[in-house]
């Protein structure tokens, strides 16, 4: 299967500070993988830096999606060619009504593609079926988008955006991180009934419990900024049972036998 | 590197800075007393008017500059100003449309202002006044069956004398402030309304000014009295070319509403804010524009677009003096570059049961300051009256600044005021959020300005309201994406 995603060597600066460091993955069409890791270890630099934000240096390497450079697509032509970022700390815009956010976010892509834009009551239809899939309530239509929403209902609005968006590749930042239990469980349903053998997913987080409820196919860990170790479902369990030392000390006796190899 | 951005999406051209290639028929420079008679034999003043100058001159003499806004400018000589400037036309004074000058008529047609009483815009009249002359008006016969006065405020003098004697200076006092001396000197033009009694004014009203020559001032008049039971929607624009020296526009506006009137006065201001890039030149756009609800129950709501001029001065303002009448202002400020804003309004209490509400959205970019100020006075006899004010700022980029200065002054027990405030930014992460989800930074900033102004947008008249929304775009919106 051709990657729908493929990092090579990728190394990014933030504020001078270098945060990856040579990564490599690939995501393949219809899979789901996760990448988990020790804090600061540049998951969501990695997410930001796939959604465009322009504040991340890239120094060297390159990111290809569809076969297309991703890097040096615009943040929203990215977004129209599928890549949607369910982020870690969903933005508060007040004054801006969710329904025309999210209209306007759906006709963006409308256009993009040709079609005929669609008129606020036809969307609040759409928007209702989507909603269901989720099981978002739709007292979130109307409200500012995220302001005065609590954790929980940030991440659950995220997923509504994700529904009605129909990513092709989702990139899903700490999408469990301030649920609880109940809300999680919804969360992931919602997700599950998300993915499609057209639809990949990336998953970052740091606890194993989410995918309890979402399956990966692939397993990675990511530190120092590059991935040290990559393996199927089995290994984020072990992860939660003997923590991340033992990848770290395993990788670093690779690193040294690479160095002394190359001597 | 997100200022960056920030300043390509506020950054845009003025494209109303063009200037009319038209020569001055007239020009009078400098000040003195000569001049205020030269204004006054040129528009064929009774004795009366030219007194009621030279009485406003005299004291403007013995009157200083005021500096208690929170503005700063270099000292303006009024010695270099244009006191009065015309166009040089075929006719003189056109008797109809058909007889404007074709230069000034493609002007004004540019400005989207068609001298036409068939074509876009109708029903509304508009009086077109090019430096310190009314170039025409329309629809001045369709408003004259209804009993509506709508003429150039010169005209005013010649044909309505005992009105505009017994309401001219009765608002705004030439002792008022320094400018409104200076005006009641030396002003030129505007607009005059007038609407009986009883009587709906069957059409918007408009006034479009435009400044055309270099170093001339703008001294507006304008005057709209509202007899009992009259109402009538009124809505000015104001734009004027680059030019790298400062021009100054002073107008005094002054509204009566009489028992049970309704006025509504809507401005979008537009005026050339400066070269973006230097801060140098631009309109010094220093106002007075008060009303007096002398009637039970009367009514003036101000709502107001400010977008442009280097620097605003301007309170618009109500005297609520008859029992049960109300007072309303809703302003939009936006600053962007190095321009600077101190507006805000007075609502003064006297009568019994009056009520006021202020909405005030203040938007400020680059590196500009956007200062709201406002009174809410409430007078002993101004028993169970009532004020709500809200006053929020949106910041956009790291330099620009915005203040609130609200002053409350309440002498009686059986009154009640309610004030809102707050401060909020525009950051990158909220323009990335809308591209994540694939909605351009225009679009997005457009969104979010929307969302901050739209109660004051929905006040103004209908086809307006999506003019003032399209010009806030244009200010702030750039080439990005």
């Amino acid at each position: 299967m051709s990657a729908l995603l493929k990092i090579s060597g990728l190394t990014v600066r933030v504020d001078g500070k270098k945060i990856l460091n040579g990564l490599s993955l690939e995501i393949g069409t219809g899979e789901v993988h996760a990448i988990m890791g020790p804090n600061g270890s540049g998951k969501s630099t990695l997410s930001k830096v796939l959604a465009g934000d322009p504040r991340y240096t890239i120094e060297s390497g390159s990111v290809t999606y569809e076969g297309k450079d991703l890097l040096a697509m615009t943040p929203e032509d990215r977004s129209l060619a599928g890549l949607f970022l369910a982020y870690q700390y969903p933005v508060e815009i007040p004054g801006v009504n969710n329904a025309s956010f999210l209209r306007m976010a759906y006709n963006a892509r409308q256009k993009s593609r040709n079609l005929d834009e669609v008129d606020p009551y036809e969307f609040e239809m759409l928007l209702k079926e989507r909603a269901r899939l989720v099981q978002v309530p739709e007292e979130y239509f109307h409200r500012a988008v995220n302001h005065g929403l609590s954790g929980g209902e940030k991440k659950k609005n995220e997923m509504l955006q994700m529904a009605l968006l129909e990513p092709r590749f989702a990139v899903l930042d700490e999408t469990d991180s301030g649920l609880d239990i109940d809300a999680l469980k919804i969360v992931a349903a919602g997700i599950n009934r998300l993915r499609g053998p057209e639809k990949s997913i990336l998953m970052i987080t740091h606890y194993q419990r989410l995918l309890n409820y979402i399956e990966p196919d692939r397993v990675h860990v990511l530190a120092g900024g590059r991935i040290v170790k990559s393996g199927d479902k089995q290994l984020a369990l072990e992860l939660e049972a003997r923590g991340y030392d033992w990848v770290l000390a395993e990788a670093a006796v690779a690193d040294l036998n690479a160095a002394s190899g190359r001597s | 590197m997100s200022e960056e951005t920030l300043n390509r999406i506020i950054d845009q051209d003025y494209k109303y800075g063009f200037k009319t290639d038209i020569a001055s028929g007239w020009t009078i420079r400098g000040l003195s007393e000569d001049t205020v008679r030269q204004i006054s034999q040129k528009k064929n003043e009774p004795e009366w008017m030219l007194e009621a100058r030279l009485k406003a001159y005299r004291h403007w003499l013995t009157m200083t500059e005021p500096h208690w806004a929170n503005v700063t400018y270099p000292p303006i000589d009024y010695q270099s100003i244009i006191y009065y400037s015309e166009p040089k036309q075929a006719k003189v004074s056109p008797q109809s449309l058909d007889e404007v000058d074709p230069e000034l008529r493609r002007t004004f047609e540019k400005l989207g202002i068609p001298l036409t009483e068939q074509k876009r815009l109708t029903g509304v009249a508009v009086d077109a006044i090019f430096d310190s002359v009314s170039v025409a008006t329309t629809y001045k016969g369709k408003l004259k069956e209804a009993g509506v006065i709508f003429c150039s405020f010169s005209e005013a003098v010649q044909e309505h004398p005992e009105l505009v004697r017994k309401y001219m200076g009765s608002v705004v006092p030439y002792t008022d402030n320094f400018y409104a001396a200076l005006n009641a000197a030396v002003f030129t033009d505007g607009s005059f309304v007038f609407v009986p009694k009883g009587t709906v004014c069957p059409m918007e009203l408009s006034s479009y000014f435009r400044i055309n020559t270099e170093s001339s001032g703008q001294f507006e008049r304008t005057l709209i009295v509202c007899e009992e039971g009259a109402s009538v929607s009124y809505l000015e624009g104001c734009t004027a070319p680059k030019f790298d020296t400062n021009q100054l526009h002073a107008a005094v506006v002054e509204l009566i509403a009489l028992r049970d009137a309704d006025i509504k006065y809507s401005t979008v201001q537009n005026w050339y804010a400066g070269d973006p890039v230097t801060g140098r030149g631009g309109i010094y756009n220093f106002v007075t524009k008060r009303g007096k609800c002398l009637g039970e129950r009367s009514r003036i709501s101000w709502t107001q677009v400010e977008t442009g001029s280097a620097i605003t001065w301007k309170y618009p303002s109500c005297i609520l003096i008859g029992d049960g009448s109300s007072g309303e202002f809703y302003s939009v400020a936006l600053t962007n570059h190095f321009q600077q804003a101190d507006t805000g309004t007075k609502m003064i209490h006297i009568g019994k049961n009056t009520r006021s509400r202020i909405i005030s959205k203040g938007i400020s970019a680059g590196s500009s300051i956007n200062n709201y100020r406002g009174l809410v006075q409430i007078g002993s006899g101004a028993v169970g009256a009532r004020n709500f004010t809200q006053c929020d700022s949106l910041l956009i980029g790291p330099r620009a600044r915005a203040n609130t200065y609200p002053y409350t002054d309440v002498r009686n027990k059986d009154s009640q005021l309610e004030h809102e405030a707050s401060t909020s930014k525009i950051s990158e992460d909220q323009l990335l959020y809308f591209r994540q989800r694939g909605i351009p930074a225009d679009q997005a900033m457009g969104a979010i300005l929307n969302g901050f102004c739209k109660d004051v947008f929905r006040e103004l008249p209908g086809e307006f309201a999506v003019e003032a929304t399209q010009l806030l775009g244009l200010k702030l919106e750039g080439s990005v994406g």
